[in-house]
């Protein structure tokens, strides 16, 4: 299916989409399109509604406004059929503790209405491609973290979904688990699986996702693939200056002001954004400013994500 | 239909069916009901732990009717004052059995089910599938029916050999038994996934199910009772589950009063459902 232009249908299609939860607003009217093939992220703070819209997107929660197509049906009237097709990797690991490795894919298997003889085939299938073959008639239980999150993701594939939620997929894992899971989410995708994810790692967005949106408070604050996001709200470099002495930094905040596009303050140390990062660490120089150490880098993501939302915390 | 308002859950209406064409295709064959999927998933729970459960529901009622049945029943049978026109243990017999499969339910209705939405959630697995809540709702008492039965028929065969049983009709008896249970269960289960604590629990079986237990006709009449308790304890689905069980293992049961008692336990089912459903709804739906 195509439209007029020959894109291919979106396999995500979003407009006004909202979810109240009594008085409290969880998501505030979004408009979004998820593509097939693409790896699509929701950045945001805690609260921000990432996993509110996976729910919705998942059929598992009846929106309260807007329009929501999923495969092009309506998750309030087809929402068995759309789930069919989903692989769902939530939060929290919800896999049966009462079930082995194995036990766990070929139930889960059944749910979707998969014979016994085709279930095992795939369970054994996906242990293998999860690495985690040798532990098939092991208890879950013992399972390290990344263990557990692996076998997660098996049992969200074992209906060969057309489209993949992650919510939160690397959340608590070591750094070789989540290389390890990246490397997999990538082969999925490789495959032709249609990707959503929510992280606030923005390594794990930048590394995973084609297009991403940044939710603050329930609606959504820009759009667009890493590079371009960062290229809209970002110059190209940051250059951080450390100061041990809160007054010296203050006076050096003064000092600088109108170095670079923009200056600012943190209780530790100034950031500078500016397109060529080491003219202004020259500038510090030639103006008398002496922080404890400086450093150029690039920026990423995560500048572009705390200058849209903010760096106060949300407690969630 | 639009779906845009709150109070549009999607219960009511029906989700087609959760498996595309091409998916029954390609795994070549008919799936099972989405309920039955959800029932073969507890039975498949239930492999890895029924040595354990065969004490609670097989052999403390065994141990009741020797106790009472035999035991006391021997005092009673001996004393000149006692008119129930039958050896006790032909009366406690069927009383164990119905009241054995109320324990049954209650337990696996309420610890089990919040634990499934609320410690482990595992109920969050299973709705990610074509599985929706009134599935998730259905295939929990569909299965208990299963294990509710086995049990009845376990006890049945004993209360046998015991001399318990006077009617060929008794052969219908562990289905009233599992119906009696069942009036239990589907109550439980709807209470149970809206909770948010277990701090109910315990009094709903100290104050609930403990003096249903004692008090419903199943170790004595209800008519031996103050008249203020017989009023309370025929209203409770134990003392119909009770009548109905203790009717068809004496063969004493009529027509009108079968329809009476089965009537009134549909009746609890239906609620207990119907409040499943929308309860379900909501917990896992929200």
């Amino acid at each position: 299916m195509a439209d007029d232009e020959g894109r291919p249908e979106p396999v995500v299609r979003a407009t006004g989409l909202g979810k109240r939860y009594g008085d409290f607003t969880a998501v505030d009217g979004i408009d979004f399109e998820i593509r097939p093939g693409e790896a699509f992220g929701f950045l945001g703070p805690n609260g921000a509604g990432k996993s509110s819209t996976m729910r919705m997107v998942g059929c598992v929660s009846p929106r309260t406004a807007g329009h929501l197509e999923v495969f092009g049906l309506d998750p309030s009237v087809d929402g068995s059929t759309i789930r069919a097709r989903l692989g769902v990797v939530p939060q929290d690991d919800t896999l049966d503790i009462g079930l082995n490795v194995r036990e766990n894919l070929i139930v889960y298997a059944r749910f979707f209405g998969i014979a016994r003889a085709e279930a095992a085939r795939r369970a054994d299938e996906l242990l293998d491609f999860i690495q985690l073959g040798d532990r098939a008639r092991d208890p879950v239980e013992p399972l390290s973290g990344g263990m557990k999150r692996r076998l997660t993701i098996a049992r969200a594939l074992v209906n060969r979904p057309d489209l993949v939620l992650l919510d939160e997929p690397t959340t608590g894992l070591d750094p070789q688990a989540r290389h390890l899971l990246w490397e997999r989410l990538y082969r999925l995708k490789q495959r032709g699986a249609t990707l959503v994810l929510t992280t606030h790692y923005m390594d794990e967005a930048e590394q995973l996702c084609d297009r991403l949106v940044i939710m603050d408070g329930g609606r959504i604050a820009d759009e667009g693939s890493p590079r371009q996001l960062i290229e809209r709200h970002c110059p190209r470099d940051v250059v951080e200056l450390r100061f041990t002495d809160g007054d010296r930094l203050a006076e050096a905040a003064t000092t600088m002001a109108g170095a670079g596009h923009h200056i600012e303050p943190l209780p530790d140390r100034l950031l500078v954004y500016a397109d060529d990062g080491e003219r202004v660490v020259d500038q510090v120089e030639a103006v008398g400013v002496h922080p404890t150490g400086s450093l150029v880098r690039r920026s990423t993501l995560e500048d572009v994500f705390l200058r849209l939302t903010g760096r106060s915390l949300v407690e969630a | 239909m639009t779906g845009t308002g709150p109070s549009a859950p999607s219960t009511g209406r029906s989700e087609r069916d959760g498996v595309s064409p091409e998916e029954a295709a390609a795994v070549g064959h008919r799936s099972p009901p989405r309920f039955l999927r959800v029932a073969e998933y507890h039975a498949r729970l239930y492999r890895r732990v029924w040595r354990g459960t065969l004490v609670s529901t097989i052999l403390g009622p065994i141990l009741y009717l020797v106790a009472m049945g035999v035991g006391v029943g021997t005092l009673i049978d001996d004393s000149p004052t006692a008119d129930l026109g039958v050896p006790y243990v032909q009366f406690v017999a069927p009383g164990m059995m119905a009241a054995a499969a109320m324990q049954t339910a209650v337990a696996q209705s309420l610890y089990p089910v919040l634990a499934s939405v609320k410690w482990i959630r595992t109920a969050y697995g299973l709705i990610a599938t074509p599985l929706r809540p009134i599935d998730i709702a259905i295939g929990l008492q569909a299965w208990l029916v299963v294990q509710l039965l086995a049990a009845a028929t376990v006890f049945l065969a004993v209360a046998g050999v015991a001399g318990a049983v006077r009617s060929p009709l008794a052969v219908l008896a562990p289905f009233a038994a599992a119906l009696g249970g069942l009036a239990y269960s589907a109550g439980g289960a709807a209470w149970a996934v809206s909770r948010e604590s277990e701090q109910s629990f315990q009094p709903i079986l100290r104050l609930g199910i403990l003096p249903s237990f004692l008090l419903s006709g199943t170790f004595f009449p209800v008519s031996q009772l103050p008249a203020a308790l017989e009023a309370l304890a025929v209203v409770t689905p134990l003392w119909h589950s009770v009548s109905l069980v203790r009717g068809l293992t004496a063969g004493t049961l009529g027509g009108a009063a079968a329809a009476g008692h089965v009537a009134v336990l549909v009746a609890y089912v239906a609620v207990g459902l119907a409040a499943g459903a929308r309860a379900y709804e909501r917990r896992l739906h929200p």
